[in-house]
């Protein structure tokens, strides 16, 4: 299991040092310093195996954590680990940065007391360890206080407290997805794909029980099979259902019964949290299509067109779109021309960076530049990097549509109509890329 | 409540600063004074001087300050431990206190504290904390539990602390279970005979239920624990597996990876024409292709593991291609391993779109990236013959751009594409040559000298090419000298009457001028086949070459198999065993995968049950197999025995004999091998301190095998810090012998009862074929395996053997010979059933032999 966890600043000094294993000496500390934070060649591996010693690390802005071990872990729990520290860290404090580590260093040493004994996790879920972590310290709590502390961090619903009440019951429903695109310069999809997340936040009372629906190809072939909601078989048929090529879920959800009856249900935790993740491949939206065309002229001169093509309903606006087209090393001069947004020429970015505020559905827009190169007698060819693009379009480009979020709470008197429900979709560009 | 670190020197006079503070009647005073001593402490200066003052804040309701102390105490109690007895007395009060949290708190610090005296004051509350009311005391004491056991395993015995933690396996609460399973596989591991975990039907069903309910890192637990077990039948198996699928969806990829490792070894135990089982590698595909999805860190672990998965069972990702092309941004240890993983998954059918990618790579800027894309390419072109003409223009291509690294990379694939399809591809051969000078790497100098060689009736200045290397001869790597010999020798043996000058010159050089053994060794066999039968030298040096292999840096069978027994673990993400990177003798169990059920007789010759077309095709080499006794403690020297007729044998594993921290920096690893017939002690020493090693001298205690030095140790040269040098010592048998008690056989009623009492799932049958022996147990005494009982039923002779290994491993065997037929059937019951395997290989070695 884990020896021990430290976090360095971006110069090798420790911030937090804490050692779990008799086998862990403090020479540890220094050998990660030197051998990778002081490393003379960047390191290849996030891994890294020092005189039998292996040291995992994840970076945050300059921020360095290292969990340290002799013995043959698990590998992605300890990864899984770091990343959690570090929503653990935020959620108490805000950004990872070497100044909140050191004003907060006493409730670090505290988590971290918590939610790793002997080198084991524990229990990391912050809402459950804000009830007893706490950077007042707890006062007189009642004995019941206590043992409800103590069942929640244990307990099943580990995300969730009892006795949660608001006014108003209220939930809010993201679909957030990123749509990730390679393209062959002649326009031929080299690979595409779309990451979603469903992000919710919920303000709700008691502990309700939700059901969450969506237009998943085999629930509704099955719906549809079975005859039982003929209406829902017709209205959603065809194009309408999308495959999900795989999914993973907030550990509220009850995978059990998804793996059983694909269906999604949950307690959901208070506040904002994700509850699921999926991958699609098939049908995918791709709301641009970028048409390069490079051109060298002679040794010092490249042409460069691009084409951008909007590919959705054009009542719809695409927004903070960017193209971002590379130069080679050595350009020493460029000129732009675009009948759309602005666009400018990099230099330390090796980049022309194309910006266009908004797009309708449906709609063209072309760049012009002429690249002006010096001579070099560099051998090696220009590697030409893709050109890649970003943006945000009000739908999902998957399809992915929210038929239904259902909330029962027996034991509190409100219904499902008395949720106010809000759903947004917002498809972002992931890496979206095409080869020039 | 902001408290600022302190970055300066402890001087003598901020302790003394910091005693008073700490003495101060304030709390938050006190409070502040101790947050400065921890974050000195953090910073590593020494504040240990502090520690009666330190301790004398414990007494305190404030969980805060608290903690702050305890935290102190770990950090110092060992330096200090007399002073630490003070502390006692707050903790054995605090696991009394009404507060669970405080309970907790006191029995998890106290289980950090490895001072002996403190540890005595810790059972009686931990006993009391393990049988808590509060599930979150007793999660806490069930870890507690292994850190006793870490600092004295024998007292936790003695306290009967194991039993009561196999009891919180049955717990209501499912953390409480997690943590039990969690600290049980720890201890289990240190006693791999043991038996600890115990695993039954029954228990595994609570491991199950509780999988449902408890954190993500509860599951990843229980899911590694449900991986040592081996069900009893394929029905078992698969309602395990059936159980575990959902972890698959889980948001935690460890949960997800763990939940595979338990897929894929129970799935060995399910038959192949079931239903169940197609539908099982189905639904394994999708959850590893969105692992890909995940941070860079872990997308790095996934694709290690994906590779051993890819080796295993290529079928479950063979349409998922296109994950694992490279994005431009990706880091580059992401980069190289999906290159890894997209040319294992080339087939025919995907070979367009994957040379295109690859030429892709080919142009990208970090250099190792570059090379290992162009050598890709090279290893489609081997694996897929379609692709074979597209991938030579594709490096061709690639030669032009005259990038120096790229074209010397290029020029060692064609050579294996040349090996691969002889007689095709040789138009290139004159763009080759033109390259010919600016090679500066061995390998690639060797590459291009051996086409050159090769080729030589069609190259028409063969001669004069490799007559331009001869010139800086002995500044070449051996690689390329071995390599140049062996070209002009060709060239001589097809163009006899122009080089006869050149062939003589490198003779001359190789075996006159050079003091390289091999080289000099090459170089007499060729002079003197070419002297005294050039018609023979023609057969044995233009001799047809055997075929190369498809599929390249393939990991060996039982390595293979023992990896995906530790899938998510750093032992996949090395690609090595534990017992390669993981000090003494914890976790170096090896693992192997449960055979397939009832139905198939052959279940030693499948090890494991792979399907024999999905087999990769290489052969294991019997040194790793050997390497698998000495990694179960079996004495190195023990192996000559077995195979007193083998003259060489391959490399085994060498075992770390001196650690050193115990020689002063020297660390000393070694095996035996028998090599021409004679012993010899491989030792492999590696300087670990600051300063340079020199004199080095070896003696030998008396041992039963009479083994001695046949000469001195030969290490001329000093080692220098952090330099390893390889020595072999032969050895001799004629040393004094030291008389031990032979390896005893057992008592007639001791063999029946041991017998019975191991149970019949430790029993494996094996066939040893074609023996033809007139007495078997003679022949098998000579190798101490004695022979205890023989009957004779209906014609078959029954012989019962014991063996004991030198670890005190009791192996029994019941040996079935039927008069005239050369098939024996052995069967052999053993507590530790993982040799059995092994076993049977020396059987049949000393029976055949």
């Amino acid at each position: 299991m884990i020896g021990g966890l430290f976090i360095y600043n971006h110069k090798g000094e420790v911030l937090i040092s804490r050692v779990y294993r008799d086998d862990i000496g403090r020479n540890a500390v220094d050998a990660f310093r030197v051998n990778v934070i002081h490393a003379r060649q960047q390191v290849r591996s996030p891994v890294t195996n020092i005189a039998r010693t292996s040291f995992f690390h994840v970076k945050r802005s300059n921020i360095w954590l290292a969990a340290v071990t002799k013995q043959n872990v698990n590998a992605a729990m300890v990864f899984e680990f770091l990343y959690k520290m570090c929503d653990v860290m935020a959620a108490y404090f805000g950004k990872v940065s070497e100044e909140n580590i050191k004003n907060n260093f006493v409730l670090i040493y505290e988590l971290l007391d918590e939610i790793l004994d002997f080198g084991y996790p524990q229990n990391s879920e912050t809402g459950a360890l804000k009830t007893f972590i706490t950077q007042q310290g707890i006062k007189g709590q009642t004995k019941e206080e206590q043992s409800q502390i103590t069942s929640q961090v244990t307990g099943q619903i580990g995300w969730r407290r009892e006795g949660i009440k608001y006014r108003r019951n209220e939930l809010f429903l993201d679909v957030l997805e990123s749509v990730n695109l390679l393209m062959s310069p002649q326009g031929q999809v080299l690979s595409a794909h779309v990451s979603g997340r469903v992000v919710m936040k919920s303000y709700l009372s008691g502990m309700p029980e939700c059901k969450f629906g969506m237009n998943d190809k085999i629930v509704i072939d099955k719906a549809g099979k079975g005859g039982v909601t003929d209406e829902v078989g017709k209205s959603t048929s065809g194009k309408q259902s999308i495959a999900i090529d795989d999914c993973t879920f907030n550990q509220c959800v009850r995978l059990s019964k998804f793996d059983s009856e694909r269906s999604i249900s949950f307690i959901p935790p208070d506040g904002e949290y994700e509850l699921m993740r999926y991958r699609t491949t098939k049908d995918i939206i791709l709301p641009f299509r970028v048409i390069p065309l490079v051109r060298e002229v002679g040794r010092t001169k490249l042409e460069v067109k691009v084409v951008i093509k909007s590919n959705f309903k054009p009542s719809l606006l695409a927004q903070k779109i960017e193209v971002r087209i590379p130069t080679p090393l050595n350009t020493s001069g460029v000129q732009v021309i675009c009948m759309k947004g602005k666009a400018k020429y990099k230099a330390s970015e090796n980049a022309i960076v194309w910006k266009i505020k908004r797009m309708a559905g449906m709609k063209e827009s072309q760049i012009s530049a002429e690249i002006e190169l010096l001579p070099t007698n560099d051998k090696k060819k220009w590697a030409r990097p893709p050109i890649s693009m970003n943006f945000e379009v009000p739908f999902a480009p998957s399809g992915l549509k929210v038929r239904y979020l259902k909330v029962f709470e027996s034991k509190l008197n409100y219904s499902d109509h008395d949720v106010v429900k809000w759903v947004r979709y917002i498809g972002r560009s992931g890496i979206y890329e095409t080869r020039c | 409540m902001r408290s600022v670190m302190f970055r300066f020197h402890v001087c003598a006079g901020e302790i003394f600063e910091l005693k008073a503070e700490l003495n101060s009647d304030k709390k938050e005073k006190k409070k502040e004074a101790v947050k400065k001593v921890i974050a000195s402490m953090t910073v590593g200066k020494d504040v240990s001087a502090l520690f009666p003052d330190v301790v004398n804040c414990m007494q305190t309701d404030n969980l805060e300050l608290k903690k702050l102390v305890y935290l102190y105490l770990m950090n110092y109690a060992k330096s200090q431990p007399d002073m630490a007895i003070m502390a006692v007395n707050t903790f054995v009060k605090d696991c009394e206190d009404p507060n669970p949290l405080i309970r907790a708190l006191a029995v998890r610090t106290m289980g950090c504290i490895r001072v002996d005296k403190i540890t005595e004051y810790l059972c009686e509350p931990l006993r009391k904390c393990l049988k808590d009311e509060d599930p979150y005391v007793r999660k806490t004491a069930a870890v507690c539990v292994a850190k006793l056991h870490d600092i004295n395993a024998q007292l936790v015995e003695d306290q009967g602390f194991l039993d009561t933690l196999k009891d919180l396996i049955s717990d209501s609460n499912p953390m409480v279970v997690a943590n039990a399973v969690a600290a049980l596989s720890e201890i289990a591991e240190s006693h791999p005979n043991s038996n600890l975990l115990d695993l039954n039907p029954q228990s595994i069903n609570k491991l199950l239920t509780a999988l449902n309910e408890c954190t993500e890192w509860g599951q990843i637990f229980i899911l590694d624990c449900l991986a040592n077990y081996t069900p009893r039948d394929d029905r078992e198996s698969q309602s395990i597996c059936e159980r575990v699928t959902p972890r698959l969806s889980h948001a935690n990829s460890a949960v997800v990876l763990s939940a595979v490792k338990v897929l894929m070894k129970f799935m060995e135990m399910l038959p192949k024409d079931l239903d169940y089982y197609g539908t099982l590698l189905k639904k394994l595909a999708p959850p590893l292709v969105t692992l890909l999805s995940a941070e860079p860190e872990l997308q790095y672990v996934a694709l290690r593991n994906i590779n051993l998965i890819v080796q295993k069972r290529p079928e479950i990702l063979k349409h998922e291609m296109k994950v694992f092309f490279v994005k431009y941004n990706d880091p580059i240890y992401v980069k190289l391993e999906k290159l890894d993983i997209m040319i294992r998954l080339a087939s025919q059918a995907n070979i367009a779109q994957v040379l295109a990618e690859l030429k892709e790579y080919a142009t990208e800027v970090d250099v190792d990236f570059v090379r290992k894309a162009v050598r890709a390419i090279g290893r489609c072109a081997i694996k897929v013959e379609q692709s074979a003409e597209r991938c030579v223009s594709t490096l061709l291509d690639l030669i032009q751009t005259k990038v120096n690294y790229v074209v010397q990379e290029a020029i060692v694939v064609i050579k294996d594409i040349f090996r691969k399809y002889p007689n095709k591809y040789e138009s290139v051969i004159a763009t080759l040559c033109e390259n010919l000078d600016s090679l500066d790497e061995p390998e690639a100098r060797a590459a291009m000298i051996w086409i050159v060689g090769e080729y030589a009736e069609r190259i028409d200045n063969a001669d004069e090419l490799l007559e331009s290397f001869l010139e800086g001869f002995h500044d070449e790597s051996t690689q390329v000298q071995l390599q140049l010999l062996t070209a002009i020798v060709k060239l001589f043996l097809k163009k006899p009457t122009e080089t006869q000058e050149l062939v003589q010159q490198v003779l001359s050089l190789a075996t006159q001028d050079s003091d390289n053994p091999d080289l000099r060794d090459r170089g007499y066999i060729y002079w003197r086949l070419l002297s005294t039968d050039p018609v023979a030298a023609k057969e044995v040096v233009l001799a047809e070459k055997p075929l190369i292999s498809e599929e390249t840096d393939l990991i060996e069978p039982t390595l293979l198999e023992e990896l995906i027994c530790h899938i998510g673990t750093l032992a996949s993400v090395y690609h090595k065993p534990p017992s390669a990177f993981v000090e003494g003798s914890r976790g170096v169990m090896h693992k192997r995968l449960p055979a397939q059920g009832t139905e198939c007789p052959d279940v030693g010759n499948a090890a494991g049950g792979s399907a024999p077309e999905a087999a990769p095709s290489i052969i294991p080499s019997q040194g790793d197999l050997l390497g698998d006794l000495l990694n179960l403690d079996l004495p190195a020297v023990l192996l000559p025995l077995f195979n007193t007729n083998c003259s060489s044998y391959g490399i085994l594993y060498p075992q770390v004999w001196l650690p050193a921290m115990k020689a002063k920096g020297l660390e000393i690893s070694g095996t035996f091998a028998r090599r021409a017939g004679v012993i010899q002690m491989e030792l492999v020493l590696t300087n670990k301190a600051m300063s340079v090693m020199t004199d080095f001298a070896i003696q030998f205690n008396r041992n039963s095998f009479g083994l001695a030095p046949a000469g001195p140790l030969q290490v001329l040269t000093p080692l220098g810090p952090n330099q390893t040098i390889e020595v072999s010592l032969p050895l001799s048998t004629v040393g004094p012998v030291m008389k031990m008690d032979p390896l005893n056989n057992l008592q007639r009623q001791v063999f029946l009862a041991t017998w019975k009492d191991i149970p019949n799932d430790n029993e494996s049958q094996f066939q040893i074929q074609d023996c033809h022996l007139n007495s078997a147990s003679n022949k098998l005494q000579g190798s101490n395996i004695f022979t205890i009982a023989k009957r004779t039923v209906e014609g078959q002779d029954m012989l019962y053997m014991s063996i004991k290994l030198s670890n005190g491993i009791w192996v029994l065997a019941e040996l079935k010979v039927q008069a005239g037929n050369p098939n024996y059937t052995i069967s052999l019951k053993c507590r530790a059933p993982e040799v059995s395997q092994c076993v049977f290989q020396c059987y049949e070695a000393v029976l055949k032999n």
